[in-house]
């Protein structure tokens, strides 16, 4: 590339950048500023008289950190429950030619054309039923629903990425099918795993519809800023905005280097 | 070792038993719920008031119109991104991250970041406001300003979810070959003919995976209006909700779930088959 080509180059890389950092910047300082931030006009660029005592005052709110609590439950749950009933799956996709193994892609596929959230809807009134309305754990289980096919064709992937001659070699060496798993698979799949668990955490953590529906008082962080979007005030709206914002860009930051491995999938 | 036959089925059965709980049967409910005439044979009456009430066709050409502006720009501009990051060969891992923040924040989140932007009193305005083109405080998503809250959404969601696009495309590029394009440069090919005529072509499958995810999404569009506009903009999904969170009718909301529902299944098909590739043409 020429210097001047290089230099536009350049700028657009910048300006991109720029593009998804400033918003994030501006809600952290609407965040920390806090009452005087959000109504001061003009705006201020910088931080001014910027302390984490706003951010407090708004986790003291009577139900903000229940919320919280409940939406890390929610999302605990999520991740435990999709990565065992997904991973399973996965291994069984990778290793085994059975009947039926096209039939199961194909729902897990056939997942991604439906907005899943929506069939919250009638898992109300079940819900209400077997006493799980209003709970994490009825959200962990629409939010599994939403983690699990992911989580079971990443763990496919993965699994395949795993030389077969690696467990036929434990067997030989007298590993029982289990054990050769456990001793040999297991660890290496580990950090794709984590990954895979910590994607599915997000997911839950983010999703704002199915969780609204689903409860009343125990509301997950999202459902609750989302019902009283409307009488907060807009330092607890952006404050709110950056507590959801903060752990799902960590843990990005974690996973990024089986980000293509979580979205490449869907090429397949 | 040969392997019993039980024991991919017992691998598979969790997984296969749960879909088919918390998505099999939801789906088949709300289906049933929707064409409930509530002890009457008139089995469209939810149809019948979803489509009469007055923020019906808004909904409907408010998310359609949405979907229609945010998803092609979101396709080109991320596929501005890939090539970008495609001819970089310093810092490319941190571009990358940077591009891809975006994916772990969610619709809500999204929409309260872009309010801090746009409100009365926001840094849009005072940018405005510093540079002479505004007098003070000026709202522009209100309902008396349906344009630019509108706009004000379209840029959320761009902001937002140009990740997921971002990402799948770039995987894709990942699987061309390097040959192909050395060979259109020996053959003394420009740079734009050798995108149009072999990395398109060979990057239209993740094309068609990227779309078919971000339109699904797309049409689910709920949070960001929410956070944005309040009640100011309908979206499908939104009425959803309010008819049942709101009015306690969960047939009506049954109705708008199928409704978006089939528009999704819709979308997808249209794009399997627009986007149809011969396995042979893929390397």
């Amino acid at each position: 590339m020429t210097g001047a080509r290089r230099l536009m180059f350049w700028s657009g890389v910048a300006a991109l950048c720029a593009w998804v950092l400033v918003p994030i910047y501006l809600i952290a300082l609407g965040a920390f500023g806090g009452r005087a931030a959000a109504f001061r006009w003009p705006k201020a660029f910088t931080l001014v008289n910027a302390s984490l005592e706003q951010l407090a005052t708004f986790l003291r709110i009577e139900g903000v950190w229940n919320a919280a609590l409940n939406s890390v439950i929610a999302a605990s749950l999520t991740m435990a429950l999709s990565l065992l009933l997904g991973a399973p799956a996965g291994y069984a996709l990778a290793r085994y030619r059975f009947r039926g193994a096209g039939a199961f892609r194909l729902m897990v596929l056939l997942t991604r054309a439906f907005p899943l959230a929506i069939l919250a809807l009638p898992l109300t009134v079940v819900f209400i039923r077997a006493g799980l309305y209003d709970t994490p754990f009825g959200v962990a289980l629409v939010h599994t629903a939403l983690a699990l096919p992911f989580a079971a064709l990443v763990t496919a992937g993965l699994f395949a990425g795993i030389p077969r001659e690696l467990e036929e070699a434990a067997w030989v060496f007298g590993c029982s099918r289990l054990q050769a798993f456990m001793r040999v698979v297991l660890p290496l799949a580990l950090p794709g795993l984590a990954a895979a668990a910590i994607f599915a955490f997000v997911i839950s953590w983010n999703e704002v519809f199915a969780a609204s529906v689903l409860t009343v008082r125990n509301r997950t962080l999202t459902a609750y800023l989302l019902t009283v979007l409307a009488e907060s005030p807009l330092h607890y709206r952006f404050a709110g905005g950056f507590v959801l914002i903060v752990p799902s860009v960590v843990f990005i930051f974690a996973v990024r280097r089986y980000l293509f491995a979580l979205w490449g999938v869907s090429n397949r | 070792m040969t392997a019993p036959r039980w024991i991919p089925y017992a691998l598979i059965a969790p997984a296969a038993l749960f879909l088919a709980a918390l998505f099999i049967v939801p789906l088949v409910q709300t289906i049933l719920l929707s064409f409930d005439g509530g002890g009457t044979p008139d089995h469209l009456a939810n149809y019948r008031k979803m489509a009469g009430d007055l923020n019906f066709t808004l909904a409907i050409r408010n998310t359609f119109l949405l979907v229609g502006v945010v998803v092609p720009i979101q396709l080109a501009l991320a596929m501005g991104m890939a090539v970008m990051l495609q001819k970089m060969s310093t810092g490319r891992d941190i571009v990358l991250w940077i591009w891809t923040i975006p994916l772990g924040v969610s619709d809500l989140a999204a929409g309260l970041v872009w309010l801090a932007l746009l409100q009365n009193s926001g840094y849009l305005n005072t940018v405005l406001f510093q540079l002479g083109l505004l007098d003070g405080p000026t709202p522009w998503l209100n309902a008396e300003t349906p344009v630019t809250l509108f706009v004000g959404i379209v840029l959320a969601e761009i902001w937002r979810a140009t990740a997921v696009v971002l990402i799948v495309l770039v995987a894709g590029f990942q699987l061309i070959p390097k040959e192909y394009s050395e060979a259109a440069e020996v053959f003394g090919a420009r740079s734009w003919t050798a995108f149009r005529l072999i990395t398109l072509p060979l990057l239209k499958p993740s094309i068609q995976s990227a779309l078919i995810l971000r339109t699904v999404l797309a049409f689910e569009v709920f949070a960001v209006v929410y956070a944005l506009g309040g009640r100011n903009m309908p979206v499908l999904v939104g009425e959803a909700y309010a008819w049942q969170y709101e009015n306690q009718n969960y047939g009506v909301a049954a109705a708008y779930a199928v409704l978006v529902m089939v528009i999704s299944l819709a979308a997808t098909v249209v794009y399997l088959y627009a986007l149809r590739t011969r396995p042979e043409t893929q390397p």
